[in-house]
């Protein structure tokens, strides 16, 4: 307090009625007030407890005796100390702040409450009717508000929220209807209204989860390209077309049984059939890349010599074709495919009669010149096979023991055809095949000749060969007397034939005698002409591709001769020094022509060139004493085949000087292909019957 | 059955072939004649490369198909013929 006084001191005039309380010490406290320490407070009460002691403290200010008689002067204002003084507000119409001078100066102690209502006020109104009912009946009164309690008590809290004591004042006329006009509605008033509330036990709460195994996801992508659209396509229309089928052949159950079967086994082959394609074309692959540089040849390797070595031409080795198991074997024939002119046939047997084994047939292609195609064994040495220039997986077989045998490359049960004994088959060895056109009935033919002088053609009807003689070849057309009086046929035995490229009945037959037989199909006795050729067995006697009437023969006799059939005597002669085993024409020249002989020789005669001398003689062979057997050209390419008694083909490659085609005069158009070769033919002959007219 | 597995006997045996892998539809290796690491690199990796060179082969024109690959490179070639899904890779030095 003394505190307060001394702020009083400071302002100089305010103070507060509490003050007055205070003012009864003011004289002890003027002597205080003086003091400005405030730690002083504490030993001002204590030495007013003290009292009478007038004691000096320690520090107190020591005032002159003009200071001490000064008089100061105090007022009391009824002014709030508290109050403060500087309360600022905003102003919105000014928008500033302002100092609002207007400041409440009332102080509030003490606030109590009273219970005293006035007596004209509406609660004092109604607490009085409520008293004047209440006082009538007096004991049930006590009861019936105890029941009333005991009701308002649930309902107030209930209602106490929402709707206070308008709620309870309607429940309550309700409630008091029973009890008409005695009970009043109760207020809710502090005294006798309880808000109970009560919390149930909230359960604790619990989490609770259960987690599966995520599904496995897999990453899928796809792409759509063309060939992917196309093949969605070709799917469906694919599954169209079988359920087509399946409509149209609903009674055919059995077959489709069995078409499953079929598939069934075919899926649960083993993963190396799949690749049986696949192997063939990396093998080729492989030996293309080994033989490279042959392939190059073959291709594209044109001899440049051949300008400074006009007219002779060169063979160019190219691939040699070779089989282990054949070594004992000799090349017995040879024949291009006209459909795959890459695939040709070899035959194999032996010409010996004493060393006779078994056969075989082996089909190679120049892709791949490491292993055959196709592998066939005969029991007996193959001598003579011809493939079907139309249906090229036919190949006709002839064999040494007289059988003649079909194969067929694409179905498996070799051979196809084969003839025995009874079914006519010849008694002697079978020297050449050739297939025919189909005869009337569609049925496959070909022609065998055989030392057993019968020619014979064999028809293919469906899983039989039936034979036909078409002719017995004899010596002067009759019987002639033998020794013991036995009537001998003089046979000649049949060595090699050739049908007439253009005229379909006509064919040579060249026999052991050294007889060239012209024959026709339908003549079986008689023979339309007779040439006298050798003196040996006619080893080859083949007719001119172009020139309808030139034909070649050879012999071993070590000649080669060229007719006219319509003349007897041979056109040309060749000697060539030893056995010639075969001859071939060209098939690009009409005057091409090439022949093997048993010194491993190829001659190459090009008759447009040179008539006299070969172009080509070359030994084609490393050993020396193997010896040729057989020769042909592909139909394409300039290439040759020579087959040997080893049981290997040489291929050769023809240098340019060797397939020399005309030349055409400048301004003269080039007339194409076989009209040209037989005019280069016609030329020829004009120009040797001229010496010969002249001679004459 | 026989004749395929002379076949790729023969193959093996001729000059110049370093190695042949034949896989299956599911990029496995089946027979190889070389060690595991480097015939499962070589499938895998010629598996993919074979599978884009025919995609890109079919989509110019869909009815074509891929028969054959080649790549050659400075120490030898490598020939992949593949045949509905199998594989079959030869690894060759040709003789130069």
């Amino acid at each position: 307090m003394p505190v307060y006084n001394n702020n009083a001191a400071a302002q100089g005039k305010k103070g507060s009625d509490v003050h007055k309380g205070a003012g009864a010490k003011v004289p002890k406290a003027s002597i205080k007030k003086k003091d400005e320490e405030a730690l002083d407070v504490a030993e001002g009460a204590d030495e007013r407890t003290n009292v009478k002691a007038n004691m000096k403290p320690a520090n107190q200010v020591q005032l002159t005796e003009a200071e001490l008689k000064e008089e100061i002067t105090r007022v009391l204002t009824a002014n709030n100390p508290h109050a403060p003084q500087n309360i600022v507000r905003y102003s919105f119409k000014e928008r500033s702040y302002k100092s609002t001078s207007v400041v409440d100066h009332l102080a509030v102690h003490f606030v109590l409450e009273g219970s005293l209502l006035h007596k004209d006020s509406e609660e004092a109104r109604r607490l009085r009717i409520r008293d004047g009912l209440c006082k009538e009946p007096a004991p049930t009164e006590n009861k019936a508000e105890s029941e009333e309690d005991h009701a308002e008590t649930p309902a107030t809290p209930v209602e106490d929220r929402g709707e206070g004591e308008e709620a309870g004042e309607e429940e309550r006329p309700d409630s008091a209807a029973s009890r008409p006009d005695k009970k009043q509605a109760k207020i809710t008033n502090q005294f006798n209204f309880s808000e109970r509330a009560s919390q149930s036990h909230n359960n604790p709460s619990r989490d609770r989860s259960c987690q599966t195994e995520p599904p496995q996801r897999v990453t899928f992508s796809a792409t759509a390209n063309q060939w992917e659209i196309y093949d969605a396509y070709l799917e469906e229309l694919q599954k169209q077309e079988k359920s087509k089928e399946k409509q149209k052949t609903t009674l055919l159950k059995k077959d489709d049984k069995s078409k499953k079967k079929m598939t069934q086994v075919e899926t649960q082959g083993d993963d190396l059939t799949k690749v049986r394609m696949v192997s063939k074309i990396m093998e080729r692959m492989v030996i293309q890349n080994i033989m490279d540089d042959i392939a190059q040849d073959f291709k594209y390797y044109e001899d440049p010599s051949d300008e400074y070595r006009d007219p002779e031409g060169t063979l160019l080795p190219l691939w040699t074709f070779h089989y282990d198991q054949v070594r004992n074997l000799s090349v017995t024939a040879l024949s291009w495919n006209n459909k795959y002119q890459d695939l040709f046939a070899v035959g194999l047997g032996s010409y010996d009669f004493s060393k006779q084994e078994g056969g075989m047939l082996l089909l190679y292609t120049l892709k791949n010149p490491a292993f055959p195609e196709y592998i066939y064994s005969t029991d007996s040495g193959v001598l003579c096979l011809d493939i079907h220039p139309q249906h090229s997986h036919l190949v006709a077989v002839g064999l040494y023991d007289g059988c003649v045998a079909v194969y067929n490359l694409k179905k498996k049960p070799h051979p196809v055809y084969k003839s025995t004994a009874k079914t006519g088959k010849h008694t002697d060895p079978v020297w050449q095949v050739r297939w025919q056109n189909d005869d009337l009935d569609n049925n496959h033919i070909f022609y065998s000749v055989s030392s057993d002088s019968r020619v014979v053609s064999w028809t293919l009807v469906k899983n039989e060969l039936i034979f036909t003689d078409i002719i017995r070849l004899s010596v002067n057309g009759g019987v002639s007397d033998g020794p013991d009086g036995a009537q001998l046929s003089n046979i000649s035995r049949g060595t090699s034939f050739d049908f007439h490229k253009q005229i379909d009945y006509l064919f040579l037959v060249g026999t052991e005698e050294g007889k060239i037989h012209k024959c026709s199909k339908t003549y079986s006795s008689q023979f339309l002409e007779t040439y006298d050729a050798h003196s040996m067995p006619v080893d080859a006697v083949k007719w001119n591709h172009f020139h309808p009437d030139i034909f070649i023969s050879c012999s071993s006799d070590w000649t080669v001769k060229i007719w006219d059939h319509t003349v007897k005597t041979p056109l040309f002669i060749y000697d060539l020094g030893t056995a010639v085993g075969d001859v071939a024409w060209s098939p690009y020249s009409s005057t091409v022509l090439a022949a093997v002989t048993t010194d491993r020789k190829v001659h190459v005669f090009d008759l447009n060139i040179n008539k006299h001398e070969p172009l080509c003689q070359q030994p084609v062979v490393a050993k020396k004493k193997t010896k040729l057997t057989h020769i042909e050209f592909n139909p394409i390419h300039p290439i040759i085949i020579v087959g040997d008694d080893r049981g290997d083909v040489t291929s050769l490659k023809l240098s340019p000087n060797l397939r020399k085609k005309p030349k055409s005069k400048k301004g003269q158009e080039q007339p194409k292909g076989s009209e040209a070769e037989v005019a280069k033919m016609d030329k020829l002959l004009s120009l040797l019957k001229e010496p010969e007219l002249s001679t004459v | 059955m026989a004749d395929v597995d002379e076949t790729l006997k023969r193959i093996e045996s001729h000059k110049g072939v370093i190695g042949t892998i034949l896989v299956n539809g599911d990029g496995i290796p089946v027979r190889t004649t070389l060690d595991n690491s480097t015939t499962s690199q070589y499938a895998r990796l010629l598996r993919s490369f074979t599978a884009l060179a025919s995609s890109a082969v079919r989509d110019v024109d869909p009815q074509n198909d891929l028969t054959f690959v080649r790549i050659r490179s400075k120490k030898h070639e490598i020939m992949v013929a593949p045949e509905n899904n199998n594989l079959l890779i030869v690894i060759q030095n040709p003789c130069e």
